[in-house]
């Protein structure tokens, strides 16, 4: 075992995993945070803690992920390169890992001029595949970034990473993964995915590669909430692309019926992806929408969540 | 090149208003170039500060004068008259002329009328880029001549990130993605496999991280 996680164990032992995600607090609303907990425990079988995603100031993803912890809830501790020096992080890892955390998803981060701090300075003093690689020094090596000095304790870490095949330029993004995997990842979760002919796409070459054995690929979906949210993130998000038929499909559901649509959608997508060699499980990204992540995992026919040990 | 932009006239109204006998000191080299803080620019600003003068009765008398390089010696000694006449100084220089003026002649306050920016080129007229961030450790062989510390907005070295849209980069469709310019060169060059290579964490010690930098070759030291 290398982080020794639930997360980890489901898939080692085959099992098709479901990752979810909480946004912790824009304060220090620790009800806010198991509350969200609650809604997710039990269909999920770790939750991503978001890390100021969108360069909004929350609560640190390691203090919401120690409470999810509390709770009962696996967290998969994110981190992003833009805040934090290579001190930092690897203090931040020995703290997170003394705490329990033994998951955590290695993100470069959403540049700051999107969020609430824009005049901020960013740090990215290292960026995401190199952080990858400095966590599994620490955990295998026990080896500090450029210090051969041995580090007290082990650090046990679940290694994961974000992949995003709709991003450009398309034909490098399978080898971006494969960089993400000699640089030590253990998993990674997919960008959400509606244009499935592209993804599997990109899951052929992945294969090809023969990425999908040397790591868990966990595919990302994010429920649709309305015709105007498809619209808006067709148009408006980077990295995401909504095919025509899904934003028709989406913007012609009858008034008031376009969250059912959304979430049968969400499931139809889930079977597709089951279906696909090298997917072990998906990461479902319902932003804002945690009370029906339950939901969702259930009418996808993913429930009872497997107990490993 | 050295690229700046002039400070709004407020922002300079401001730092003029205590004195009365203005020095105004253009560069001849890159803010020319750029046109921030050449001859012509010089003679912008002080038609701009003499109406000001006239208008809000400031009591300002304007020198201009343009040298060569406010980033040498030479080229500073010969104003010391000027200098001495003046209540103050205000260099339309880059930041390293406005302090190299102020080794030479210590004893005067100059103000600086420019935000230097970045060292970069004119890419269209009236259209300037930046290149090259002084980072101390160039490593455009790895990237085929296109530099991923100035130009991309994460400074990764293994990118590009997850938000590349269209070529463009997340912070702004204004901006090309750095390593989407990379990724294409290494297509274009039949180097593709230099994507692959996974380019380990620097030291940054050799960039403004390990402190004010220095360079000192023995062999010319007198
Ligand atoms: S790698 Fe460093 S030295 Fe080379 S162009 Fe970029 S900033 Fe300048
Ligand atoms: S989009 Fe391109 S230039 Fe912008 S941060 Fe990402 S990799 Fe860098």
């Amino acid at each position: 075992m290398k982080g020794g996680s639930n997360l980890e164990k489901i898939l080692t032992k085959g099992e098709f995993a479901v990752t979810g995600e909480l946004g912790p607090p824009k304060g220090n609303d620790v009800e806010a945070v198991k509350k969200k907990a609650g809604m997710l425990k039990g269909y999920v079988d770790a939750v991503n803690i978001t890390d100021n995603q969108t360069a909004v100031v929350r609560m640190s993803s390691i203090s919401a992920s120690a409470i999810c912890l509390q709770e009962g809830l696996e967290p998969v501790m994110q981190m992003v390169c833009r805040d934090r020096n290579r001190i930092a992080m690897q203090s931040d890892i020995f703290g997170a890992t003394a705490l329990g955390i033994s998951n955590m998803l290695c993100l470069s981060g959403d540049h700051q001029n999107f969020g609430n701090q824009a005049n901020g300075k960013n740090v990215f003093d290292i960026d995401s595949i190199q952080l990858i690689n400095t966590v599994k020094r620490l955990r295998d090596e026990k080896k500090l970034l450029d210090s051969d000095e041995e580090i007290e304790g082990e650090v046990k870490m679940f290694i994961g990473a974000a992949a995003n095949p709709f991003a450009e330029p398309y034909e490098y993004r399978p080898y971006r993964l494969k960089k993400k995997v000699e640089a030590g990842v253990d998993f990674i979760q997919t960008q959400c995915i509606y244009d499935m002919k592209m993804f599997k796409e990109w899951m052929k070459v992945v294969r090809d590669l023969g990425l999908h054995e040397k790591c868990y690929i966990l595919a990302g979906v994010t429920p649709l909430k309305s015709g105007g949210m498809t619209k808006y993130m067709a148009n408006n998000v980077p990295g995401i692309i909504i095919p025509d038929e899904i934003i028709k499909r989406m913007t012609s559901a009858p008034k008031g019926e376009g969250a059912k649509e959304g979430i049968k959608l969400c499931c139809e997508q889930i079977q597709e992806l089951r279906e696909i060699e090298g997917v072990h499980g998906i990461h479902l990204m319902a932003i804002e929408w945690e009370h029906r992540a339950g939901e969702i995992v259930e009418q996808a026919g993913l429930l009872p969540r497997p107990k490993v040990d | 090149m050295i690229v700046a932009d002039r400070k709004p006239i407020e922002d300079i109204k401001e730092m003029l208003t205590p004195y009365k006998k203005i020095l105004m000191v253009g560069c001849g080299t890159c803010v020319s170039v750029c046109m921030a803080g050449g001859e012509k620019e010089v003679g912008v600003l002080a038609s701009e500060l003499r109406m000001i003068d006239k208008m809000e009765n400031k009591n300002w008398e304007i020198t201009e004068t343009t040298i060569q390089r406010q980033c040498e010696r030479e080229y500073i000694e010969p104003l010391e008259e000027k200098f001495k006449e003046a209540d103050i100084v205000l260099s339309m220089a880059c930041g390293v002329g406005v302090q190299y003026m102020v080794e030479v002649f210590p004893e005067k306050i100059v103000l600086p009328a420019l935000n230097t920016t970045f060292y970069g080129t004119t890419v269209s007229e009236g259209e300037w880029e930046e290149r090259c961030a002084g980072c101390g450790e160039c490593v455009l062989h790895l990237t085929l001549g296109v530099c991923p510390v100035a130009r991309c907005s994460k400074g990764l070295y293994n990118g590009p990130c997850g938000g590349t849209d269209m070529g463009k980069c997340e912070v702004s469709k204004e901006l090309d993605c750095a390593w989407y310019l990379i990724h294409n060169r290494m297509k274009d060059l039949g180097k593709i496999e230099m994507m692959g290579t996974f380019i380990k964490p620097r030291s940054w010690k050799q960039s403004l991280n390990g402190g004010p930098r220095k360079r000192v070759r023995e062999d010319l030291k007198k």
